[in-house]
């Protein structure tokens, strides 16, 4: 057991740390501008061209095959020089890695894991959310294409994508979890509209509504059999709800550090419970890097995900949350009065607790599926 | 980087565990079995694990790291283990600093209050108190010299139970005297100590969350209420759904802890074990809290384990200092709160 660096690993870490000094674009927090969104897809480009991105995928779809350990190093060197996190597509990736044929694989996960392609993903619709599967977005077969109606929402980067993964109902007449499937779908094309859904927290490049109408999607961009849609979305989102697949600890680490900073700086407008605020978000911070260390280790042994998630999914939000709550203090004592970053920060973690599953979803997800209690 | 246990040290876990869960009490009575607490005890001993600590062949190394201590303390406390353990592996491990083979105390003393290791004539020896007595007949102490520590052993009176039912106190009986042949502490010494005495007490801590889940879990899944199992309830589901994220969250913290101590330099580990003792403190009196809330009445009665475990939870959280002294030192390795004096 070692939480240090193999020499390997130090010296992926010595090179990555130079390539940082040079290339960082210096961007703000993804969750308080839109200058972020608008410079993800560079920054995705610039991250893999260098061999920084998709480190942990197999080199058969434009990965390196390195452990996931690896993912650790560049988010915690991400998060030392103050760059923004890996834009998070890895669940996508994974979905498509494990449920897709060997074509559709080919066809689509070069350009996800190099950038050139933008993905969203359009699962939630209005009358479906935490109860995915009464989603009622259809697919039709019409000779080589399927035709698609339906409306989607909250789908982050609907604006900058490419291609959308949705998932549709082919067979209307099957039980709501057996009659789904999953297409990949260019957004540039007549039947397809998007339009920006504004944030609690101004920003309008987070997410967006989408509406399917007539929309067309070649048969063989169907990824996963008929009908597996179900059981891709559920790999989807159990992807989604680990720490390690995302760079958002990172994100925390980074912010934590500011904030920090910024008391230092004005200790007296710091009272002893403001101070207690931030000492529990530097302590879950912590908790979190060495928890994801442990986590992405336990990957060696070939597990990649399960169940499991969920706890994370917890225990990231938790931390964020108390990250953001001691932004607030910073928000009033350092009003930054254009943007006010510290109080966007704070509204963008309500939504940690929604994203990828409630928390109230990963608690019985735990309940029933950890510790073996009855469904509810 | 791999956190990964080892298969060796997975046995052990594994054996400990086995070990605990034949010979610990399985409900509260069984805390009066003088029987099985003494065949605990021998089990315990022939094990080895009090003397983890105890130098190897090989000179400065204990017998075992930091994450084989840790291992067996979360898996005693998981069971309720009422032998002692953590006193003498910690006893065990000062002397070994002090470059000793051995040592006669087979615990060690605190301050009153149980926050600070006891420095005599600093702290007032009437005052200090020897935790994880039971079996003890004398405790280590500290006294301050030119360039450091020396180390003392004062003999305990008879052991007594307090909040902690698996684990006694013992009030110190003598005025403190030299160990022979024990070389002076250094500050880093005592800094490196304290960061493995931090670490196993978040381990504890650990166990005795995920005892406490455990034990909720077991509860929800036969009590019927409403004509079925109250654990299909959703809101006792999210209960216990948090309980075992707390535990989780600390586990990760108390592993690197453990890990720390062996490897960081002292200041560096002290950090690693008070970010541990700070969030396992916190989350071990919520654990324990909700384990009682999961048993409704029966959870406020002395039958139930509920309030064994938050009693360990409370002793081993008081023990060097709970979460508000470890946030606090925190704070002040942030530059957050004046100087961490004290705060070890
Ligand atoms: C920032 C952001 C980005 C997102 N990005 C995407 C995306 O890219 N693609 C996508 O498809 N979706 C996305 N979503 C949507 C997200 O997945 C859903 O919002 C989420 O699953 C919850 O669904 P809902 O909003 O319909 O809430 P509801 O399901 O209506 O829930 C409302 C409340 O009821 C509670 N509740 C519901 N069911 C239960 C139950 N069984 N037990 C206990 N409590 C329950 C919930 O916890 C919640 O508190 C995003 C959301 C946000 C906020």
């Amino acid at each position: 057991m070692d939480y240090g660096d193999s020499p390997a690993e130090a010296q992926f870490r010595s090179g990555l740390r130079a390539w940082l000094a040079e290339n960082n674009p210096g961007l703000p927090a993804s969750s308080t501008s839109d200058e972020y969104w608008a410079g993800q897809a560079p920054w995705h480009r610039a991250l893999y061209d260098a061999g920084y991105f998709g480190i942990s995928w197999p080199e058969s779809v434009g990965g390196r095959g390195l452990p996931s350990v690896y993912d650790v190093i560049l988010d915690e060197e991400l998060a030392a020089a103050g760059a923004p996190p890996r834009p998070s597509v890895g669940y996508l990736v994974q979905g498509i890695l494990r449920h897709a044929g060997d074509d559709v694989r080919q066809r689509f996960l070069p350009g996800i894991v190099s950038g050139r392609e933008r993905w969203c993903q359009g699962f939630s619709e209005p009358d479906a959310g935490s109860d995915l599967a009464v989603l009622r977005t259809r697919a039709d077969r019409d000779g080589d294409d399927y035709v698609i109606n339906g409306h989607k929402v909250w789908t982050s980067y609907s604006d900058q994508a490419d291609w959308c993964l949705v998932l549709a109902r082919t067979d209307q007449d099957a039980p709501k979890h057996k009659g789904i499937s999953a297409f990949a779908v260019r957004m540039d094309q007549p039947g397809v509209q998007q339009r920006p859904l504004r944030m609690i927290n101004g920003i309008t490049r987070e997410f967006g509504e989408v509406t399917f109408d007539g929309a067309r999607a070649r048969a063989v961009d169907m990824v996963g059999e008929p009908g597996e849609g179900w059981r891709l979305a559920m790999t989807v989102v159990s992807h989604e709800r680990e720490p390690g697949e995302l760079g958002f600890v990172s994100r925390y680490a980074k912010a934590v550090k500011e904030l920090a900073q910024l008391a230092r700086e004005d200790r007296a407008a710091y009272t002893e419970e403001d101070l207690h605020t931030l000492g529990w978000a530097l302590v879950g911070t912590e908790m979190l890097r060495l928890h994801v260390r442990r986590r992405l280790s336990d990957r060696l042994d070939g597990i990649t995900h399960g169940p499991e998630g969920s706890v994370d999914k917890v225990l990231m939000t938790q931390v964020e949350q108390q990250v953001a709550h001691a932004a607030l203090k910073a928000s009033r004592v350092h009003p930054d009065h254009e943007e006010d970053t510290w109080m966007k920060m704070y509204l963008y973690s309500r939504a940690q607790s929604v994203m990828g599953g409630t928390a109230q979803i990963q608690r019985n997800l735990i309940a029933t599926r950890i510790l073996g209690l009855p469904p509810s | 980087m791999d956190v990964r246990l080892s298969p060796e040290q997975v046995a052990l876990k594994e054996t400990a565990r086995k070990l605990a869960q034949t010979l610990c009490p399985g409900n509260v009575s069984d805390l009066d079995d003088t029987e099985r607490a003494a065949k605990l005890d021998a089990a315990v001993t022939s094990s080895g694990w009090r003397q983890l600590r105890l130098p190897d062949d090989e000179p400065g190394t204990p017998l075992a790291s930091g994450v084989e201590a840790a291992i067996v303390a979360e898996e005693l406390a998981r069971a309720l283990a009422d032998t002692s353990y953590l006193g003498p592996l910690l006893a065990g491990d000062l002397a070994r600093r002090a470059g000793l083979e051995d040592v006669d105390a087979t615990t060690f003393a605190l301050t009153s209050d149980l926050a600070h290791l006891a420095r005599v004539p600093t702290s007032d020896a009437a005052e200090t108190v020897a935790v994880d007595a039971g079996g003890s007949a004398s405790a280590l102490v500290l006294e301050p010299s030119r360039n450091g520590y020396e180390l003392r052993t004062v003999e305990l009176r008879p052991s007594v139970i307090r909040t902690d039912l698996t684990r006694p106190l013992a009030g110190v009986a003598t005025a403190p005297v030299p160990v022979e042949g024990a070389a002076e502490l250094s500050e880093d010494d005592v800094t490196a100590w304290t960061a493995l005495a931090l670490a196993m007490l978040s381990a504890d801590l650990v166990g005795v969350m995920r005892g406490a889940v455990e034990l909720a879990r077991d509860y929800a899944l036969v009590r019927e209420q409403y004509g079925t199992t109250i654990g299909s309830f959703q809101a006792v589901q999210h209960l216990i759904a948090e309980a075992h994220v707390a535990a989780e969250g600390s586990y990760s913290l108390a592993l690197h802890a453990a890990w720390a101590a062996d490897v960081l330099t002292p200041r560096e580990a002290l950090l690693a074990a008070r970010h541990a003792k700070a969030f396992s403190s916190r989350a071990a009196l919520t654990v324990c809290e909700t384990a009682i809330q999961v048993h409704g009445g029966i959870g406020n009665t002395w039958e139930c384990m509920a309030h064994v475990y938050l009693r360990r939870g409370l002793h081993s959280s008081d023990i060097l200092g709970g979460a508000g002294a470890s946030l606090a030192f925190v704070l002040a390795q942030h530059g957050l709160k004046g100087g961490d004096d004290g705060l070890r």
